[in-house]
C-alpha cells in the first residue's frame, strides 16, 4: 500500500486524513510531561496541608517550584483541551454545536492557563503581600 | 429503502461491561472530572495572589464536607487517569497489549489509584494532626 503513494505523500506523512498526528502526538507529549510534573504536584500539596496564606505564597515564589508550577499549568491545559476536544467530537453532534463547544474549550483553556500562569508570575516576582 | 434502514453497529447497552470497556470509559470521565478539577486549583491559586482574606475562603470551602468529598474524588481521578494513562503510553510503545497483559494492567491501575489516593490522604491527615 506505501508503494502506491508518491514520494511526497510520503515524506510528508500524513494519510488520507491529511491531520489528525499532531493532536495525538501533543497529547503524548503532554501526558509523559504531566506524569512527574503530577506526582511533584500532589507530593507538594500534600506537604502543604493546613499551610497558612504566608507559607503558602512563600512557598509558590521559590524560582523552583513557580517554574514548576508554570509547567504544570501549561501542560496540564493543554492536554485537557486535547482531550476534551476528542470527547466532543465523540459525543456531540450537528457541525454547529461541535464547533461552538470545541471553539469554547479551547478558548477557556487558554485564558484559565495565562490566568493561573499569570497568578504564580505574580506570587514569584513579590507583586502580592 | 431510506437511510434510517442502514444497519447499525449494536448499541452499548448489547454488550455485557467487561474490565478493559469500563476503565476506557472510566478513564474518559475521569479525564472530565479532572477538568473541572482544574478550576479548584485556579480559583486556589487566584485566592494566594489576592490574599488572605480570599486564601481564608477557599481553604473553607476545602475544608467542608462538600469540599472533602471532592477532592477526594478528584484525587483518585487524578491517580486514575495517571496510573491508566502510563497504561496507555504502554500501549502505545507496542506493549502489553494482549488480552491477559491488559487484564492484568487494567487491575494494576485500578489497585495503584486506590492505594494511592488512601496513602496520600493518611499522608494529609497527619499533616493536620489527626492522628
Amino acid at each position: 500500500m506505501a508503494g502506491m503513494r508518491a514520494p511526497l505523500a510520503r515524506v510528508r506523512g500524513l494519510g488520507s486524513a491529511k491531520e489528525g498526528v499532531e493532536h495525538w502526538w501533543a497529547q503524548r507529549l503532554t501526558a509523559i510531561a504531566l506524569v512527574p510534573l503530577t506526582l511533584w504536584f500532589v507530593y507538594s500539596m500534600v506537604a502543604l496541608t493546613g499551610a497558612d496564606h504566608k507559607s503558602v505564597a512563600l512557598w509558590l515564589a521559590r524560582p523552583r517550584n513557580a517554574v514548576l508550577m508554570i509547567l504544570l499549568l501549561a501542560a496540564t491545559f493543554h492536554h485537557t483541551q486535547l482531550g476534551l476536544q476528542m470527547v466532543i467530537e465523540d459525543y456531540v453532534h450537528g457541525d454547529a454545536a461541535r464547533l461552538a463547544a470545541i471553539v469554547a474549550v479551547k478558548f477557556l483553556a487558554v485564558l484559565l492557563a495565562v490566568g493561573s500562569i499569570f497568578g504564580i508570575m505574580r506570587i514569584a516576582f513579590g507583586v502580592i503581600g | 429503502m431510506t437511510a434510517r434502514n442502514r444497519p447499525l453497529s449494536p448499541h452499548l447497552q448489547i454488550y455485557r461491561p467487561q474490565l478493559t470497556s469500563v476503565l476506557s470509559i472510566t478513564h474518559r470521565a475521569s479525564g472530565v472530572a479532572l477538568a473541572l478539577g482544574t478550576l479548584l486549583l485556579v480559583w486556589w491559586i487566584a485566592a494566594v495572589v489576592r490574599g488572605p482574606d480570599s486564601f481564608a475562603l477557599v481553604q473553607h470551602f476545602i475544608a467542608s464536607f462538600i469540599g472533602r468529598l471532592l477532592l477526594f474524588g478528584w484525587t483518585w481521578a487524578l491517580f486514575f487517569h495517571l496510573a491508566n494513562g502510563v497504561r496507555h503510553l504502554a500501549w502505545d510503545a507496542g506493549l502489553g497489549f494482549d488480552l491477559e497483559s491488559t487484564t492484568v494492567s487494567g487491575w494494576l491501575a485500578v489497585a495503584a489509584s486506590a492505594v494511592l489516593t488512601l496513602v496520600t490522604w493518611l499522608v494529609g491527615y497527619v499533616m493536620l494532626g489527626a492522628f
